[in-house]
């Protein structure tokens, strides 16, 4: 991976000395989304639960270099263990959020521990078989799945006891908003933290970091599990927005879905997905109301050439054209 | 006299040889090129689908006999995989695993909106010559000729892959060139020219698995992503660049998917990942590949 010096450093990695006007931009822009389209609320949510899938999966592909295309897996995982928990337990939101990301992370933690032993191509076969045979499992477990017909009615209680979800989506929208500011916020602090700088060590060269002594199995397997968490988070929130849970949660479809998004923005930088998701979510949008198949061609195309000219994504373009933090 | 049961397993057994013949002659030229080339192809079922589309607009739209229309089809599927090769295909060579799946994800993208708008959304179906279409009667159990004619044709392609890279001067090349692609062009080999030839015909193996296959494996624009888990499944375990593994890996896969359709409806799937997943684990490079 081609990333500016700037990234590597320990001085560049720890921009909370230079917090900028930046960083605040994306929130403002989502808050005024919430007051500007307040008739888009519902697919704004569901563009803010995907920024949190995105989230995680940078963690894990960006930050932490595993390639893999079975993300969809702990995003299903989550979905599920939140849709049951909502069924069956307790409706409350928050701790459905909690066990979701809780099944996820362990689930994360054991496939991890398994898988990251392998790398390259075998590994990308392994997470993708370990998404296809959770979708099986999933399809045949119906007792607690629902099978193909998947877990419907799941119905959150207020939030916080007193913030009904009200039909536009009002309170969905700024739920969603908050739990990715707060999934930011963790992944800001593991990435900047020295966990995080070991992690960009063990992406650019693991052979040296097996010889200055630090663990590569256990750190991968960590941020694998820190990754599998927040991605169960982001599919609890889906459940408890969409108020279902069907197979295609676990597809690897989705995999490599999210796995397109994120990399039209831009891996390894945290703001990837801010960008990527929502660009292609709202073209996405509107394509589908006029032809789904032009849309894949064209995204189809956008990727090819992306690859070839801008193999950073979007905003490696940034450094490149407008010279900022780019200094290789 | 044989009973019903032990005749309806193997008319089963039968199919699941058919079905893993076919997921051989698909995935043989997707083993070959990703052993060689080592990329990550995720399009090649798209190749599958191009020769497929192309044999029945050959035998519905031009009415040509089908016995003229395959072979061309498999000739236009290696035509246009070799000018992907040179293209598109060479700008990542270079590149990480996931530069490869993202161009690769792309290109099937196009490819299933080029069929849809090609041929519709709707399955299509190749006519076959009314000779194959007969059951041949082996005692007290029926089989179809065509899937016999399958068979037969995919064990061919087998035999002449293994002998083509094993007993043929080219085929020694493109050994050495896949052991040392450095060395080899130090030698005097051109790499380049074989790996766009090697890439051509694993095209042109996969188009004739979908010209050959169409009615195992429907014709439809989504092909190139449905049965793209399950090539990759059988290249990974049998090991890349290994035509023995390729095979072995699709009759398995092929008789433990039909055979978990007709008796464990729900489960099939599932023994088929938990093996290929303990396999992997155990043996992350295959039944036969070696370590890159």
């Amino acid at each position: 991976m081609n990333l500016p010096t700037s990234i590597l450093l320990p001085a560049g990695a720890l921009p909370h000395y230079r917090l900028g006007v930046m960083d605040v931009l994306p929130w403002i822009v989502a808050l005024g989304v919430f007051f500007a389209f307040d008739t888009y609320l519902s697919l704004g949510a569901q563009i803010l639960t995907m920024v949190i899938f995105g989230l995680s999966l940078d963690l894990a592909l960006g930050f932490a270099g595993i390639t893999t295309l079975g993300h969809a897996a702990f995003f299903g995982i989550g979905a599920y263990a939140a849709g049951y928990w909502n069924l069956h337990f307790t409706a409350e939101p928050l701790s459905g959020l909690l066990v979701a990301g809780l099944a996820a992370g362990a689930i994360g933690l054991l496939s991890g521990a398994l898988l990251l032993r392998t790398h390259g191509l075998a590994l990308l076969m392994l997470t993708m078989v370990v998404t296809v045979l959770l979708h099986e499992v999933a399809n045949a477990w119906g007792s607690v799945t629902g099978g193909a017909d998947g877990l419907s009615g799941v119905m959150p209680d207020a939030l916080f006891r007193v913030f009904q979800f009200d039909l536009f989506g009002k309170t969905a929208y700024l739920y969603a908003l908050g739990v990715l500011f707060l999934v930011f916020l963790v992944v800001r602090m593991v990435v900047n933290s020295p966990f995080g700088l070991s992690l960009r060590g063990v992406r650019e060269n693991a052979r040296r970091m097996h010889l200055v002594g630090a663990s590569v199995h256990l750190r991968l397997v960590a941020a694998y599990a820190i990754s599998a968490i927040l991605a169960g988070i982001a599919g609890g929130l889906a459940a408890q927005l969409t108020r279902t849970v069907s197979l295609d949660r676990l597809t690897f479809q989705l995999s490599g879905d999210i796995l397109i998004m994120l990399i039209i923005g831009g891996v390894g930088r945290l703001y990837g997905a801010f960008i990527g998701i929502p660009l292609y979510m709202l073209m996405l949008d509107r394509a589908a109301a006029v032809n789904p198949f032009h849309w894949m061609f064209f995204v189809g195309l956008a990727l090819i050439l992306l690859v070839r000219f801008a193999p950073g994504g979007l905003l490696a373009l940034g450094d490149r054209g407008w010279g900022k933090g780019g200094k290789q | 006299m044989l009973s019903a049961q032990f005749i309806s397993l193997l008319t089963v057994l039968f199919d699941g040889v058919a079905f893993g013949m076919i997921l051989f002659l698909i995935s043989v030229g997707l083993s070959i090129t990703m052993g060689v080339m080592r990329v990550v192809n995720l399009a090649h079922c798209g190749f599958a689908m191009i020769g497929g589309y192309l044999t029945y607009a050959l035998t519905t739209m031009a009415a040509l006999p089908f016995a003229l229309a395959v072979p061309l089809a498999v000739v236009g599927t290696m035509i246009i995989g070799a000018i992907l090769e040179r293209t598109v295909y060479s700008w990542v060579y270079g590149q990480s695993e996931l530069g490869q799946v993202l161009m690769t994800i792309g290109l099937t993208f196009v490819m299933i909106a080029g069929a849809n708008a090609l041929f519709g959304s709707s399955i299509q179906s190749i006519p076959v010559p009314s000779a194959l279409r007969e059951t041949v009667q082996l005692g007290p159990v029926g089989l179809p000729v065509y899937r016999l004619f399958l068979i037969a044709v995919a064990a061919a392609c087998g035999v002449a892959i293994w002998l083509a890279l094993e007993k043929t001067e080219a085929g020694a090349k493109l050994r050495a060139a896949v052991d040392n692609a450095k060395m080899a062009g130090c030698i005097g080999i051109n790499v380049k020219a074989l790996f766009a030839l090697t890439f051509a015909i694993g095209c042109g193996f996969a188009g004739l698995g979908g010209a050959l296959g169409a009615d195992i494996f429907p014709l439809e624009p989504f092909y190139a992503l449905h049965y793209l888990v399950l090539v990759l499944i059988v290249v990974s375990v049998g090991g890349l660049g290994s035509i023995k593994g390729t095979l072995l890996a699709s009759l398995i896969l092929g008789l433990i998917d039909t055979l978990g359709r007709y008796y464990l409806p729900t489960g099939g799937g599932i023994v088929i990942y938990l093996a290929t997943l303990m396999l992997l684990l155990a043996r992350p490079h295959g039944l036969f590949g070696r370590p890159a």
